[in-house]
């Protein structure tokens, strides 16, 4: 039983890093690409933690937990970037 | 295992994965930038942490095992989803502002500008008689 809602969850995920991608290539806005990159972060990084619980491994949360900062500091960049021209100033 | 955890692991699998999945679909679907701010920063985030609460139940009952490193995720994920958020409407109309995006926002049209001697703080100083004021002229 858990296998099959572990493999569903993931086909959910994998359903949701096509509907970004659509939105990511669609656009129209740039706000628009910056969310859609934020929440394929979001998605991968619940793609790599039902990974690692199909094989049975805590390995893979020091993996999940850097994209999550990375993810994070990433947008705000990119966002700081639009509106300053510059990121550290 | 028993038969409760199995419940509540497959529970929360199927409602993180739905909750995933609808976040995905309302930012395909709502009409407008500042509407399709809604689904990623709330349903995609409670359906990640509810992945994530799932995968404690899972480790602990297959393991034996607490681990802590999700919860440690979730929290950093609900402390830093608002912030981006805010970060990415603060982008959105800075750009409306600019006219660099085109006229694109649905049912409700454009962000209404705010009247008399406000006006949005995302780039320069909003009030009037500073330097750099863009404050409505």
């Amino acid at each position: 039983m858990i296998g099959i809602a572990l493999h569903l969850a993931a086909g959910c995920i994998a359903v949701a890093l096509v509907l970004n991608l659509w939105r990511l290539l669609r656009g129209p806005a740039l706000g628009d690409r910056i969310l859609a990159l934020d929440t394929m972060v979001i998605n991968a990084i619940a793609l790599i933690v039902l990974i690692g619980m199909i094989g049975g491994t805590d390995s893979y949360f020091e993996a999940a937990l850097l994209l999550a900062m990375v993810g994070f500091v990433s947008t705000i960049a990119y966002c700081k970037f639009i509106l300053r021209g510059d990121i550290v100033e | 295992m028993s038969v409760l955890a199995n419940l509540v692991i497959v529970a929360l699998l199927v409602l993180g994965g739905g909750f995933a999945l609808i976040g995905s679909w309302g930012l395909v679907r709502l009409p407008s930038t500042m509407e399709r701010l809604h689904g990623p920063t709330k349903a995609t985030t409670l359906g990640l942490g509810a992945l994530l609460l799932a995968s404690v139940v899972h480790f602990q009952a297959r393991l034996g095992i607490w681990t802590a490193h999700e919860l440690l995720i979730s929290l950093f994920l609900f402390i830093t989803a608002p912030i981006s958020a805010n970060m990415i409407a603060k982008v959105h109309l800075h750009r409306t502002r600019a006219g660099a995006d085109g006229e694109h926002d649905g049912i409700a049209g454009r962000p209404q500008r705010p009247g008399g001697d406000a006006d949005w703080a995302t780039f320069e100083a909003p009030k009037r008689g500073t330097p750099a004021s863009t404050a409505s002229d």
